[in-house]
């Protein structure tokens, strides 16, 4: 049992999760093209990030006390879109407008066209590095005792193939050596990148013992449990010495039976058919339930 | 000479000193004013002369390790949060190696973060051809919201140090040579960002150029002159944005131009040029600069005229542009 968070709340997440997969799935049929299988596999995660840990303001995205949420595999923001929406940044309906010319919901995100998206990404294992920046600036003003010193937290989500690019562990050995305990890495571990599963491509593992070789707190939760996670999430606040990452194992393609564990499903939408199925499946929990529309 | 431009007395007879050592000036000034300016270095502090800064600001010096594709990113990170950071390096390594960092993360990003590029170009000398950057204008004036500036002295260089902060909501290059190299503006030489200054006045030709050859470029015009024949000469130390107006304003009366670089001829400030000229008013143009491959170990005046830069070679090339006007 969590010391954190009630088993209500948790219920009540998991029901938001869950139309927040929806609203995903019908924001990528009507795009076209995007991902799939990141973005429903990091649709608890988001989920407990902006109905839950995140301290932000909707209504007031450049609020400077906010805690900053850095997505560094761009790719995925699809699913940072729906939870966004959701929460209040814009509305649902404007997800319709995914990778549409003029559009704010740019493929992979941009800072200045969508308020909210703190840094545009997409070319990976360039995130924790701003995130690390970000935390570093915020540390030097509370060093300073400035009285207007911010105390928020810097999250960074990444993906577990881009740590085979050498820039993010240069990013991984600064913060580690800086001991930003201001900030949180958090890693979607779904072993599955374009051309593969990630232990084929390039093995990542020993994941966790490397970021303990580059002085990080190392944390793994089940990325669909989000009890587990926000209890990691709290952890890390406690951790003073060091910068903590979260090893968040999940399912790419998660709530979707038929496509889960497949890389195929990593770079593409569903068809109009396959949206109406996924959807079905969606609002019945995979045939538990019965829906209204049956 | 152009009294304006206020230029030394005796020009032949400057001080020398490395163009870096405006910048670490610059930087020190900076702190003192702006307690938002933070510097970073990629384990290179005394050769970007960014020590001077630590020596003054330990707390807002933030070391890197040889890791310039961090030191963009982190860079981006400290702008985003509201620092005004300038990260320093050899400008083969930054923006040379962090090339994609700095186009994603900084000028995509459009944060203000000041890019120095030192050790830039063919008199950087013995260290031969890997860590003379002769590319680095091209690779920073393509990008947009990128602001490109390369001075001609050390006094310039304080200036340009200072200049970026205020002149820009976004990123600026800043490219520095590693030699020691003649100071021949002084304090009261105009210098403001995207506004080129007209050194010398002539009805023959222009030249233009950017960084220490423009040395080059007055003795050349100096000797020229002797010879009959009157160069315009201009600091177009901005290249991005670059200041067509002056430069047009020039050329329609002189009808031809020579440029004058230390940089590859593809993609620089000749380029530049060649580009706002073929729209606006085509003139014979003649390039200095490298023509299409990479530089050498020697010594530095060795290689500027071994490379085709030198003031014989800028004579040469006015004679030749001369004779192709119609």
């Amino acid at each position: 049992m969590s010391h954190y968070i009630h088993d209500e709340k948790v219920k009540e997440l998991e029901a938001k999760a869950n139309e927040i997969r929806q609203s995903l799935i019908e924001e990528l049929v009507e795009a076209k093209s995007g991902h799939t299988a990141g973005p429903l596999g990091m649709a608890d995660i988001f989920t407990a990030l902006y109905f839950h840990i995140l301290n932000h303001d909707p209504k007031n995205p450049d609020w400077p006390d906010r805690d900053r949420l850095i997505l560094s595999n761009g790719h995925i923001c699809p699913i940072r879109y729906a939870a966004m929406a959701h929460a209040g940044y814009f509305p649902i309906e404007e997800l319709k407008t995914l990778r549409k010319f003029g559009t704010r919901l740019q493929g992979h995100p941009e800072r200045e066209k969508l308020p909210g998206v703190e840094t545009t990404s997409g070319p990976l294992g360039s995130g924790l590095g701003q995130a690390a920046g970000i935390a570093y600036g915020a540390r030097m003003d509370l060093s300073a005792g400035r009285q207007a010193a911010p105390k928020f937290r810097v999250y960074c989500a990444m993906s577990d193939a881009e740590h085979q690019a050498g820039n993010l562990w240069e990013s991984a050995m600064f913060a580690g050596n800086n001991k930003l305990n201001n900030l949180t890495g958090i890693i979607d571990r779904n072993n599955i990148q374009i051309n593969g599963m990630t232990e084929n491509v390039m093995p990542l593992e020993p994941l966790k013992a490397k970021y303990e070789a580059f002085n990080w707190h190392v944390l793994e939760v089940d990325g669909h449990n989000i009890e587990e996670f926000i209890d990691a999430v709290e952890e890390a606040k406690a951790i003073y010495e060091k910068p903590t990452v979260i090893i968040a194992h999940t399912i790419p393609g998660k709530g979707i039976p038929e496509i889960e564990f497949d890389f195929n499903w990593h770079g593409k939408p569903p068809k109009p058919e396959e949206g109406v199925k996924f959807l079905n499946e969606l609002r019945t929990l995979g045939g538990k339930i019965k829906s209204e529309h049956e | 000479m152009n009294k304006a431009a206020f230029l030394i007395e005796d020009l032949l007879k400057p001080e020398k000193v490395p163009t870096r050592d405006g910048y670490g000036k610059g930087l020190v000034e900076l702190g003192e004013k702006d307690d938002r300016v933070v510097v970073l270095c990629a384990d290179l502090a005394e050769s970007t002369r960014s020590h001077w800064f630590k020596e003054k600001f330990p707390e807002r010096y933030i070391e890197l390790g040889v890791a310039e594709q961090n030191m963009a990113t982190i860079a981006a990170g400290l702008a985003n949060y509201g620092k005004i950071p300038f990260i320093s390096s050899y400008a083969v390594f930054s923006p040379g190696r962090n090339n994609e960092q700095i186009r994603t993360t900084v000028a995509l990003n459009n944060m203000p973060v000041k890019i120095a590029g030192a050790h830039a170009g063919i008199s950087v000398g013995p260290d031969g051809a890997t860590h003379q950057a002769l590319e680095d204008i091209a690779l920073m004036r393509v990008q947009p919201n990128m602001t490109v500036i390369v001075p001609c002295d050390a006094i310039e260089t304080r200036k340009a140090t200072i200049a970026s902060v205020d002149c820009c909501s976004g990123p600026v290059y800043l490219r520095f040579g590693r030699e020691k190299s003649p100071v021949f503006t002084t304090e009261k030489t105009p210098f403001e960002i995207g506004k080129a200054i007209v050194l010398r006045e002539g009805k023959d030709l222009t030249i233009v150029g950017c960084g220490a050859l423009l040395y080059n470029a007055l003795l050349a015009a100096e000797e020229l002159s002797k010879e009959g024949i009157e160069a315009a000469v201009i600091n177009s130390h901005t290249i991005k944005p670059l200041d067509v107006a002056t430069i047009l304003n020039s050329v329609k009366k002189t009808k031809a131009v020579v440029t004058v670089e230390e940089h590859q001829v593809a993609g620089g400030l000749g380029s530049a040029i060649a580009e706002a000229l073929s729209q606006h008013f085509p003139a014979p143009q003649e390039f200095i600069g490298v023509h299409d491959r990479f530089g050498e170990s020697g010594e530095p005046d060795e290689l500027i005229e071994a490379f085709g830069m030198g003031v014989k070679d800028i004579k040469a090339a006015v004679l030749r542009v001369i004779k192709r006007k119609s």
